[in-house]
């Protein structure tokens, strides 16, 4: 973009055209009593040297996961990144590459979001991905209208035990597109969706149902039965799930989804204060022309080299217009990019470890903090990387005095309707070491 | 046989049986489409409204809507354009057909071309 200056004499130039004398005169319109008089109270010009220390103080108040020992997770996790990621992603050619609309010229962007294609089906065993969403809230929302566009139905169900704030985006999705949302309550004893409670729900209706895994509370839902039921009442199954625990656990695909959605942040993306990271979207081959997204395709070339081409694009606005299976135009290259070298990085092997060690750590600090008088499971069923745990403390009041101790604790759920409940993270990245010395200070802290 | 197919402005041919009308997209259109590669159809008892885009076809170049001549509940969907989409271009007034809508009453077709004056028209576009 250009610099378009602004000297003294074009504006008495473009005044003078308009007839004025000066830039009040603009104003003159606007009541004196409703101007405001005298000067505004903001601090005057600082020089490059006094701004940037001004920065650095306001920005020393931060305090992160690379400060702090962290316990909080419930969408963002504080995992090992891999320093070879920033130095391929800080590279000009992915960093300034445009959207890839010109093959010719944009070979090696394309070919990379077809190698992170190849990785999401891998991952999530099913047969197409798109080019990645913005992130897993609004990828479940686009996956739960592709469902009803689907099915030509319009209602989908949620369970109770989906993050709330996923909840909110995909309300925020589906509320003025006539879809309607039934919600599958959670059973209070395991903490997952209470399977005796299915038979009233509207199932012939539904365009979809959608399985959280993990779900909020870190507990790992019986997607068996849930895909009966909805598969018998033709409507699909959407899963939403942790890339991480695709580790250990079965494949979507094997699981009979139709359509798999996610965060992406846990692979090699900084928590960044939230953002940004991006969401994964992928489905069968038989619902591919319902996706929502870009899609890289391999073809090859007019002398048959191998090439790669932006593919099955009638899908989308720029050629669909408002018959588009979604208004999404674009992706989140750069952070899909992060996640194919993750992905590259650890290979088969180490994706394994990692979520190994999750789960191995969250299970020992549960323990451990279950030895702690007055703090009790609140759920019976198994858990990954994230449990909640049940105790009469003011668990706001805790992490405050948690922080003095350089530890960033788990997430109060109070303001999700649970207010004796907490809900801890343990990802690969902690040490023995530091579970152990949060245990102990938070023993300290309860009694 | 074609000489009983009606067309309409939007290049669809409507072909009468009682109160089913089965149709298509003309010689015309599925030339100036291009291969055709996916066929979006409706399903078996869906209702249509006249001048509704109810099916979506793919092409190469574009994607244009098939729109209903007549309202109805569409009783048949040609199956074989699910695996064969490329039937529309060789053979569109045959194996290419779409759709067969049931309509209550008689099918008001009245505003239709007939093959001739399809061609007329054609002239003119």
């Amino acid at each position: 973009m250009r610099y378009l200056p602004l000297t003294k004499d074009e504006q008495q130039e473009m005044l003078a055209s308009l007839g004025l004398e000066k830039i009040e005169d603009l104003f003159q319109d606007i009541p004196a009593e409703a101007m405001f008089q005298g000067d505004l109270d903001v601090p005057g010009p600082l020089s490059e040297a006094e701004l940037v220390r001004h920065f650095r103080e306001l920005a020393g108040k931060n305090k992160d996961a690379t400060q702090l020992v962290s316990f909080l997770g419930a969408g963002a996790y504080d995992h090992l990144i891999p320093s070879i990621i920033k130095h391929i992603v800080g590279r000009g050619e992915f960093l300034t590459a445009y959207t890839p609309y010109q093959p010719e010229i944009t070979q090696g962007v394309l070919q990379s979001i077809f190698e992170y294609q190849t990785m999401i089906c891998e991952l999530t065993g099913m047969e197409a991905s798109n080019a990645s969403m913005y992130d897993g809230a609004s990828a479940l929302a686009e996956a739960c209208l592709m469902a009803c566009a689907a099915t030509k139905r319009e209602l989908v169900i949620l369970p109770a035990t989906l993050h709330p704030e996923w909840q909110a985006v995909v309300r925020t999705y589906l509320e003025n597109q006539d879809v309607s949302i039934v919600f599958m309550p959670q059973h209070a004893e395991t903490g997952t969706v209470d399977l005796d409670r299915l038979a009233d729900l509207p199932w012939a209706e539904a365009a979809c149902v959608v399985v959280q895994q993990p779900n909020f509370f870190g507990l790992l839902e019986d997607v068996a039965a849930l895909k009966a039921r909805i598969h018998e009442a033709k409507g699909l199954l959407v899963m939403a799930v942790d890339p991480i625990s695709l580790s250990l656990l079965k494949s979507p695909g094997e699981l009979g989804a139709d359509i798999v959605v996610g965060d992406g942040q846990s692979l090699g993306q900084a928590m960044g204060y939230g953002g940004p990271a991006f969401g994964f979207f992928a489905t069968t081959d038989k619902l591919i022309r319902r996706m929502p997204g870009r899609v890289v395709g391999e073809t090859v070339d007019a002398e048959g080299k191998r090439a790669f081409v932006l593919t099955l694009q009638t899908r989308e606005q720029h050629i669909r217009r408002e018959k588009a299976t979604s208004n999404i135009c674009s992706n989140q290259a750069l952070n899909a990019l992060a996640a194919t070298i993750y992905l590259s990085v650890l290979g088969k092997q180490g994706f394994r470890d990692v979520g190994y060690q999750c789960l191995q750590k969250a299970s020992y600090m549960k323990q451990r903090l279950l030895e702690i008088p007055g703090l009790s499971s609140p759920f019976s069923a198994p858990t990954f990387r994230e449990f909640a745990v049940r105790g009469q403390v003011d668990w706001v009041e805790i992490n405050k005095r948690l922080l003095d101790h350089g530890f960033l604790g788990g997430l109060p759920l109070a303001r999700f309707g649970h207010p004796d409940l907490v809900l801890f993270s343990v990802t690969e990245a902690r040490t023995k070491q530091e579970i152990d010395d949060f245990v102990s200070t938070l023993r300290g802290l309860i009694q | 046989m074609s000489e009983k197919l009606l067309y309409t402005k939007e290049h669809e041919w409507v072909l009468v049986k009682g109160n089913i009308v089965r149709i298509g997209i003309s010689d015309y259109a599925q030339n100036e489409l291009g291969d055709i590669v996916f066929v979006d159809l409706p399903s078996v008892g869906d209702w249509v409204e006249e001048g509704e885009g109810f099916c979506a076809l793919e092409s190469v170049k574009a994607v244009s809507d098939v729109y209903a001549p007549v309202s109805g509940k569409v009783v048949a969907v040609n199956e074989e354009l699910e695996d064969s989409p490329e039937l529309i271009n060789e053979s569109p007034l045959d194996k290419g057909w779409i759709v067969e809508i049931e309509v209550e009453g008689t099918p008001q077709v009245g505003d239709l071309m007939s093959e001739q004056e399809y061609a007329e028209y054609l002239k003119g576009v």
